[in-house]
């Protein structure tokens, strides 16, 4: 029984101006330590809002979250989130961003110098260190999301939350960045749930893959068990049987069962391949 | 438009072409040669509009009759400077002379007291303005990043921004004199009371437009930029410092551009309506005196209300340059 994480009957209502809104209905999901989970499902059903009550940023109407036997309701560092656009402050350097968060969490414990060195040691991780004294106006998108996610690692969390964090990158960056976090994940065991809307990108990284079902009142549809052995390829990989017939399963689950709700063309899809993910069409069909 | 600017963009290659200058030099040399064309027409202009409107103290001054009265008051601050160099110099020879000829004479000193001069006047009004500013700035920035943090305290406070911001300060100038007489009783003054009524009431106008802007400003702080701070649990001084502060700056800078402006324009009417020392005063007293001369030197009043005007604003935008964190922007 190794319950690290455990999600358990959560639900949610938004109050808007139509009445209330219900976008989760008893979702369960129990996650192991040093598990990496994904989240995929169509656009608009809810898994930020699971993502964000888990961070402690929303508050669940009913259920709750609890991280190592406590209830966790409100926000901390040791649920690191990493943004999906960065959120960096633009007014500090790669640096101090990072510094901030590692001063917050670490002060007392860590002598100045050893402050600097972690601070260094991070940046280290996400291949950063060219340019820790750059403003972040300075560096490229993919730059901002490696430091975003240094400024997490940074803080030691248990669990590193992320929404889809490549979701704003080409194709090229997303790969090398998928890469890094692979290797990241490989060396210091995190435990992650991430949001994607990249199928490929779920079965590359993650150990399992949790779908969830169409909004309103959505909830955990399918969970897929990814046993690909690790470290992994991702050429070798794409011409694996395995990994093929897991992504199969992924896409029939994400087309079939639950087909778009609005099955309008504007709303972001499920990535079959890489293309330009900075679709901004947010809450798509909440009114619906 | 577009065309417009290509063709601009031609004009400026080609003369930098042709002459050998860079871009740049040709095209600070164009703005200037245009600005000297606008001043130029504008002193013609107004030259000969003003040959054309006689009052009853003589003919509206052109900028000929401003000049040879900026040289005016000139002389005048030094004839004023040697007086009261003369004044000095008399009372300690009196004393000298007093102390010789008895040792425990009792001596005295006497303040200088002649006409306030017009640079005088000018620096009581910068004086005025700019301790009536501050004290408002130090309190609309705080009250404004307080308003904007806490939904609660907003809407408790907004009803009566609302109320006050439209109320011109000339409105509060009676009260405010009579609250100053009534309870800023000394024997030894720091401050004059005229200095303060006239501060007081530049404060009252400077605190809307910053106290509104910082709310708006702290309010539109990036939301994903809260949740980092709120993941990170940072304490609420460090949460304002950080990341409410910096996100806040450009607004704050414009509340506090539009309150000195308005501070400063409302100043010299203070002065004007209070009698209280200053260029208001200054115009007033010209306008009472009615020589031939006054026009003339209201005229350098308002000239150089508008440039101190402008001079404080490049001030402030200097400032918000400094303490901004995005050094591309565009100020203007
Ligand atoms: N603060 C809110 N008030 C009202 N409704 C909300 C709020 N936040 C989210 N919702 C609704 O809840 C549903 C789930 O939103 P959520 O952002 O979690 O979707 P998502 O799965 O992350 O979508 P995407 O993939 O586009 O990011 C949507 O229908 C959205 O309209
Ligand atoms: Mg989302």
């Amino acid at each position: 029984m190794n319950r690290f994480l455990d999600i358990s009957s959560v639900g949610i209502e938004f109050n808007t101006d139509s009445g209330t809104f219900r976008a989760l209905d008893k979702v369960n999901l129990s996650i192991k330590q040093g598990e990496f989970v994904s989240l995929i499902g169509h656009s608009g059903c809810g898994k930020s809002t699971v993502l964000n009550i888990v961070a402690g940023l929303l508050e669940a109407t009913e259920g709750g979250v609890i991280l190592e036997g406590k209830e966790v309701n409100t926000p901390g560092p040791d649920r690191a989130v990493v943004f999906q656009n960065h959120a960096l402050l633009p007014w500090m350097t790669v640096y101090q961003n990072v510094e901030l968060a590692v001063k917050q969490v670490f002060k007392g414990q860590k002598s100045k110098s050893e402050i600097h060195d972690w601070i260094a040691h991070n940046l280290e991780l996400v291949h950063m260190s060219h340019a820790i004294h750059k403003m972040p106006h300075e560096i490229s998108g993919g730059m901002k999301q490696r430091v975003g996610i240094a400024r997490c690692l940074a803080m030691q969390p248990k669990v590193l939350l992320m929404d889809e964090p490549f979701g704003a990158l080409d194709a090229l960056t997303r790969a090398h960045l998928q890469d890094s976090l692979m290797e990241i994940q490989n060396d210091l065991g995190n435990t992650v749930i991430m949001i994607t809307h990249d199928v490929d990108e779920a079965v590359l990284l993650s150990d399992r893959i949790v779908m969830m079902t169409n909004g309103p009142a959505a909830s955990i549809g399918e969970i897929l068990d990814v046993d690909l052995p690790r470290p992994r390829d991702r050429l070798a990989l794409s011409e694996s049987p395995e990994f093929n017939q897991i992504r199969n399963r992924a896409l029939r689950f994400l087309y079939e069962k639950q087909k778009f709700p609005g099955g309008g063309s504007r709303a972001k899809k499920p990535r079959l391949e890489a293309v330009d993910g900075a679709s901004e069409s947010k809450s798509a069909s909440a009114a619906a | 438009m577009a065309n417009a600017s290509v063709i601009q963009g031609n004009f400026i290659k080609m003369v930098s072409h042709k002459s050998g200058l860079s871009p740049t030099m040709v095209n600070s040399l164009r703005t200037g040669i245009l600005s000297l064309i606008g001043i130029l027409t504008f002193l013609l202009v107004w030259q000969s509009t003003a040959n054309n409107i006689d009052t009853s103290l003589g003919q509206f001054p052109g900028p000929v009759q401003v000049y040879e009265q900026i040289g005016n008051l000139v002389s005048d601050y030094q004839r004023e400077q040697e007086r009261e160099a003369a004044f000095y110099e008399r009372q300690e020879e009196r004393n000298a002379r007093r102390l010789a000829e008895d040792p425990d004479a009792e001596i005295r000193f006497r303040e200088y007291t002649g006409q306030p001069t017009f640079p005088a006047q000018i620096i009581t009004s910068l004086k005025t303005v700019a301790a009536g500013f501050l004290l408002a700035t130090v309190i609309a920035i705080p009250l404004g990043i307080a308003c904007g943090l806490s939904e609660t305290l907003y809407s408790a406070i907004n009803p009566v921004i609302q109320l006050f911001k439209p109320v011109s300060p000339l409105a509060w100038l009676p009260l405010v004199t009579m609250v100053v007489s009534a309870v800023y009783v000394s024997d030894d003054p720091m401050f004059a009371k005229s200095f303060l009524n006239s501060a007081f009431t530049v404060a009252l106008c400077c605190l809307w437009p910053t106290v509104i802007n910082t709310t708006v400003g702290v309010g539109s702080v990036n939301s994903d930029l809260i949740n980092v701070s709120r993941v990170l649990q940072l304490p609420t001084l460090k949460h304002v410092q950080k990341i409410v502060i910096p996100s806040a700056i450009p607004f704050i800078f414009t509340g506090l551009r539009l309150s000195l402006a308005t501070g400063w324009m409302v100043l010299i009417a203070a002065e004007m309506l209070a009698q209280n020392p200053g260029l208001g005063k200054f115009i007033w007293d010209e306008f009472q005196n009615g020589s031939s001369d006054s026009l003339g030197r209201i005229m350098v009043a308002v000239l150089t209300i508008g440039f101190i005007g402008f001079i404080l604003d490049r001030l402030m935008l200097f400032a918000q340059h400094r303490v901004s964190w995005d050094k591309s922007s565009v100020l203007k």
